[in-house]
């Protein structure tokens, strides 16, 4: 963290190139601080100074700065002189930290301990995160700290005491870690309330945002300031130059003799890359310390066992997900910065943050979804700034070989994915207004005024915000039935204080249970026994770690799976666990690999359809991927630029419509709903569908192609925006991901309580629950606020509505219909995927039949 | 991921919408509403409405939506509008606690009022009301014995043909390609029967918990599983545990 350099840098706002030498730290850092640089062999950076400049003249500031360039240290720099210089003011907090990771936070704290302790400078350091003990809390809020690292839910928490305007009061200066990384989240909602609430209490305060680069850098400089109606305010600047460019290299793709691997066929589909493995684990071997990221989590306990079936040198290679214990995960952590691991396969649960150690090779398996995410993930090999980070891509199939291609030209040219912008979520706003009113009572005029000084939030109507009161109090709802059960009470309405206040200790008491804007999946916890032996009551067994709620009910005792690094057996549930015994070796009877978790950026999606569109960029492209292509030319045609293709072919005794949007697969998956229904009304008979990242299959009975040549089934008309009306309502309707969107609404919103250990009602229960209040509220009152924050997350969340819309826009007139005697090229990927995944959501009705027409003659006996 | 979308044909035919199943001789049919209709005396079923379940839970700062009680009414009126029974017994715990009555809204208990008296209407007692609120039309019984049925809110453990009870809430799941469904189930071995609840926030208890040992020994009964336009019977052995 502080490896310090000199270097020469162009700020954004001057383009003034000027040299950051130790003679212009002399002048700018105190003594005291410039003697400490120097016995280090360092000096400051320019960012650094330039950041110090902007504090000391009461300004904020995002700083923009690649891995390894001493942000951090650019962030805490002001606050330490200032501490120093001015008279210490004992028990005033000073400056707040925010980190998205606990682990970050407790990480900063001791980085920042060293140069504290080698000035000898009379500071107080602490961290506040959901492990520290009660009483440290407590004695937090009585003596603060000069300086507390903390996390965004942990803020929330801090503003919902009474004593919250004396705790932050004194507050100078807020820092916002990994920037980036909150924003454009829920997380970074709670965050931007919370920042909002410091601003009222703490005028003066100073805000300092620290953010890898992003695509575009003015949402976050509006994200620090506070907004006033109708007038941008964006905090200042400040763009360190990027590090060295990273060295990419995709496997299969560069034919070279260090690859033995070049010839290896690559799969027309499928997401296992395991035609791959033995040139990942040849990789591992010949570097010192790899980091082989995958995608999710059962991808993760897949290429961690095929490498060990490989591994006949014996090498250290460990596992790292977020389901596994605690305790195995700060193993492998402390095993990383020992320098005793040769490569750690893990999801994006090492994304973030914390250096475990010199790691000089990352791995991405599969296509990495976006270009910021392999940017971080490259981020992750060397954090010394000008030593290039090394990369190797390894695509699963033939389209992420496209999409690797993409995504290396993209990091190459430092190219960001765009964040797309959303307004602040309502569910987030419920329950930040809780928070508050747990804390003091509050005048609605003046909180209003507050939360839309909240960037996100900046566009709230006046009618919108009382709806939220309105729901925090009584339920919101237009039969005005639980006024007497109000959450919400006017403070002194006998001397005419009318400020709204908690109505009571265990409104206050619920609010803190349930703070907090992530909703887990529920969990099982998985336990270790001896097969057969399932232990007597509860406890025994050695615990492994945590699986999905919805992974173990597919399971019945016997089946086997992969799950922290080895073969397991099922043996049946006790209570909240999986009981489990080690399995007998081969393969899994139970695949479990769900699909990529994020779907492919739309920066990359266009990209590649640029990449498809110009032939003449294929040379960089493996032979038998450039030969795919051709084949595609030549049987059909590859879609041009800006147009989407749409292919027809008989196939079986089934009529198939194949369309390339590229716009990842849960756009995909609400464009086969809506193209069904359409294709349904138009007597086309469709059967089924499945979407990937890359394209859509629609399977009929009827000729499609044919309807369309005949004019009965024009393209314009079935792929026409208004889809997104009226069908979008009526599946809507039926959906399961959306009453699963709203379960997570309503555990936010503080409707449905969350779940604790201890007080076990389990994740099955509470879903069922909900889906019987979403049916309800659906019915009886459609546009209660909570649905509309539900519709909102859907849009930019599961379903995808605002990309498939914008995609519509963009191919209207541009459809171009190639009718085919046979499957092309380019279809057969996604054809292959049917099949292979578990059918999904829409069909358990008639699900539901089969299970009694296999049973139905014992069933027809009983009557 | 593929999407089924319809049926495949001849599925359709074998799941009719109304599942008839004989209970110790008598013919009764398990409506897919979650109701058990009998012909033979003109009588509609119903259990464990738990009406003001919603107000309940608001009471307690869990502000849910105050809807329930007239969505759990709006279908028992279509069913009603529908069969016009003879006879209409609410199996018990009709009312979520003890203090439902007061916090029933006025139109929902005019609709229980015009309701009650469109038929003989019966409130069988239950564990959480053991009385139901006054002025609501409708007589009080703690149980019922009607030929071959003995209607009662909570099933007795020792054998106990013909009797038609309540209380359990019973739900079952079953495994098909790699879904797992759940839903409220009729559970049934043919001697005796335990309904699903009708209330529209009543939550469920998996038919294969030990709650139902004593009253359904071993597997060799059905669960009745409730579609969204059919009842659908799949054998005990067939179902899996929560």
């Amino acid at each position: 963290m502080l490896t310090l350099y000199s270097l020469t840098i162009m700020t954004e706002q001057t383009g003034a190139i000027r040299q950051a030498g130790e003679g212009r730290a002399a002048e700018t850092l105190p003594a005291a601080f410039a003697a400490w640089f120097a016995t280090r062999g360092w000096s400051p950076r320019s960012h650094q100074l330039e950041l110090l400049a902007k504090a000391r003249a009461g300004k904020s500031v995002l700083l923009i700065a690649p891995t390894g360039a001493g942000k951090t240290m650019a962030g805490f720099l002001p606050s330490l002189i200032d501490l120093t210089e001015k008279p210490r003011r004992a028990g005033h907090l000073h400056t707040l930290y925010i980190s998205p990771l606990k682990a970050l936070a407790v990480d900063v704290k001791r980085n920042l301990e060293t140069p504290i302790a080698e000035m000898g400078l009379d500071l107080r350091v602490e961290t506040r995160t959901g492990d520290t003990p009660g009483n440290r809390r407590l004695r937090q809020r009585r003596d603060p700290p000069d300086i507390l690292m903390t996390t965004p839910e942990q803020l929330a928490l801090l503003l919902s005491y009474p004593d919250a305007a004396s705790f932050f009061g004194s507050l100078d200066c807020v820092v916002l870690d990994e920037l980036h990384a909150l924003a454009n989240s829920k997380r970074g909602d709670l965050l931007a309330l919370g920042l909002a609430r410091l601003s009222r209490l703490a005028p003066q305060m100073r805000r300092v945002g620290l953010s890898a680069t992003v695509a575009e850098p003015d949402m976050l400089r509006r994200y620090l300031m506070p907004q006033l109606p109708g007038r941008e305010s964006l905090s200042e600047i400040i763009i360190a130059p990027p590090g060295a460019v990273p060295q990419i290299r995709i496997m299969a793709a560069s034919p070279s003799a260090e690859d033995p691997d070049t010839e290896a066929r690559i799969p027309w589909s499928g997401h296992s890359a395991r035609h791959a493995l033995p040139a990942v684990y040849d990789a591992i071997g010949r570097n010192r310390m790899s980091l082989v990221f995958v995608n999710t989590r059962s991808q993760a306990e897949y290429v961690f066992q095929e490498l060990w079936h490989l591994n006949e040198d014996n090498l250290p290679i460990a596992l790292h997900h977020g389901s596994l214990a605690v305790e195995s995960r700060r193993k492998v952590e402390a095993a990383m910065a020992a320098g005793t691991l040769r490569a750690v396969v893990c999801t994006s649960t090492l994304d973030l943050g914390i250096d475990w150690g010199e790691v000089d090779l990352v791995i991405n398996m599969g296509a990495p979804k976006g270009a910021s995410r392999l940017l971080q993930r490259i981020g992750r090999a060397n954090h010394r700034l000008d030593e290039p980070s090394r990369a190797l891509l390894v695509p699963a199939n033939r389209f992420e070989v496209l999409e690797c291609e993409a995504a290396r030209t993209a990091a190459l040219e430092g190219a960001q994915d765009g964040m797309i912008a959303r307004d602040g979520a309502l569910d987030v706003l419920a329950q930040h207004v809780l928070g508050l009113a747990c804390s003091a009572p509050f005048e609605p005029d003046d909180l209003y005024t507050e939360v839309i000084s909240a960037a996100p939030y900046s566009a709230m109507t006046r009618d919108t915000f009382d709806r939220v009161v309105n729901f925090v109090s009584t339920g919101g709802y237009a039969l005005k039935t639980y006024d007497r059960f109000a959450r919400l009470r006017p403070n002194r309405p006998l001397e005419g204080d009318r400020r709204l206040r908690a109505a009571s200790p265990s409104v206050i008491q619920q609010y803190r249970m349930n703070v907090g804007t992530i909703v887990e999946a529920p969990m099982l916890k998985v336990r270790l026994i001896r097969r057969g032996k399932r232990p007597m009551g509860g406890g025994g067994g050695r615990y492994l770690g945590e699986i999905e709620e919805y992974f173990v009910d597919q399971l019945t005792p016997g089946d086997t799976f992969l799950f922290a690094g080895r073969m397991l057996a099922f043996e049946g549930l006790a209570e909240t666990e999986a009981l489990v015994s080690i399995g007998k070796t081969g393969d899994p009877m139970i695949p479990s690999y769900m699909g990529g978790k994020f779907p492919l950026s739309t920066h990359l999606a266009a990209r590649v359809r640029h990449m498809l569109a110009t032939p003449s960029d294929w040379g960089s492209l493996p032979t038998q991927v450039g030969e795919w292509l051709k084949m595609q030319q030549w049987r059909s045609r590859l879609p041009r630029e800006g147009e989407l293709l749409v292919e027809t072919f008989p196939r079986a005794d089934k009529f198939y419509l194949v369309c390339y949007p590229f716009e990842g697969r849960l756009a995909h998956q609400t464009l086969g709903m809506l193209l069904t229904r359409r294709l349904d009304r138009a007597g086309a008979r469709p059967l089924g569908f499945v979407a990937s990242d890359y394209a859509l299959a629609i399977w009929c009975l009827r000729d499609v192609g044919l309807m369309a040549e005949r004019g009965q089934l024009p393209m314009d008309e079935l792929f026409a925006q208004d889809m997104l009306g009226d069908d979008l309502e009526n599946w809507l309707a039926e959906s399961s991901l959306l009453k699963r969107t709203f379960r997570d609404c309503a555990v936010i919103s503080g409707l449905i309580e969350r779940r604790f250990p201890g007080k076990e009602k389990t994740g099955r229960q509470v879903t069922f629950s909900s889906d019987l209040i979403y049916n309800v509220l659906r019915e009886h009152e459609p546009d209660h606020i909570l649905l509309r924050a539900t519709y909102a997350d859907a849009t930019t969340g599961l379903l995808d509505i605002g990309r498939l819309g914008d995609m519509l826009k963009r191919i209207r007139g541009k459809i171009g219909l190639q009718r085919l005697d046979r499957v092309s090229p380019l279809a057969v990927p996604v054809l292959l995927d049917i099949g292979k995944e578990s059918v999904n959501g829409e069909a358990n009705e008639a699900l539901l039949s089969e299970a009694a027409d296999s049973l139905i003659e014992d069933a027809t006996r009983l009557v | 991921m593929p999407h089924d979308l319809f049926e495949t044909p001849g599925i359709e035919e074998t799941a009719k919408p109304v599942a008839t199943l004989r209970v110790n001789g008598a013919m009764v049919e398990a409506l897919p509403e979650g109701a058990l209709w009998w012909p033979a005396e003109r009588m509609l079923i119903v259990a464990d409405l738990h009406l003001e379940k919603g107000s309940s839970f608001a009471a307690r700062g869990i502000a849910l939506p105050p809807y329930d009680t007239r969505a759990t009414l709006a279908r028992l009126e279509s069913l009603i509008a529908r069969l016009a029974p003879d006879s209409l017994v609410a199996l018990g715990d009709s009312f979520h606690d003890r203090l439902a009555g007061e916090r029933l809204p006025e139109d929902d208990r005019a609709k229980i009022r015009a309701l009650a008296s469109r038929t003989d209407w019966i409130w069988m007692e239950g564990n959480h009301d053991p009385l139901p609120p006054e002025g609501l039309g409708g007589r009080a019984v703690s149980h019922l014995a009607i030929g071959p049925l003995r209607l009662r809110h909570e099933p007795q453990p020792a054998p106990a043909p013909g009797e038609i009870a309540g209380h359990l809430h019973p739900c079952a799941a079953v495994h098909i390609r790699g879904r797992r469904l759940r839903r409220r189930c009729f559970a049934s071995d043919g001697q005796r029967l335990i309904m699903p609840a009708f209330g529209a926030y009543a939550g469920g208890l998996n038919v294969l918990d030990a709650a139902y040992d004593d009253l359904l020994p071993g597997l060799s009964f059905h669960a009745w599983m409730m579609g969204a336009k059919s009842v659908v019977p799949v054998a005990a052995t067939r179902l899996s545990a929560d």
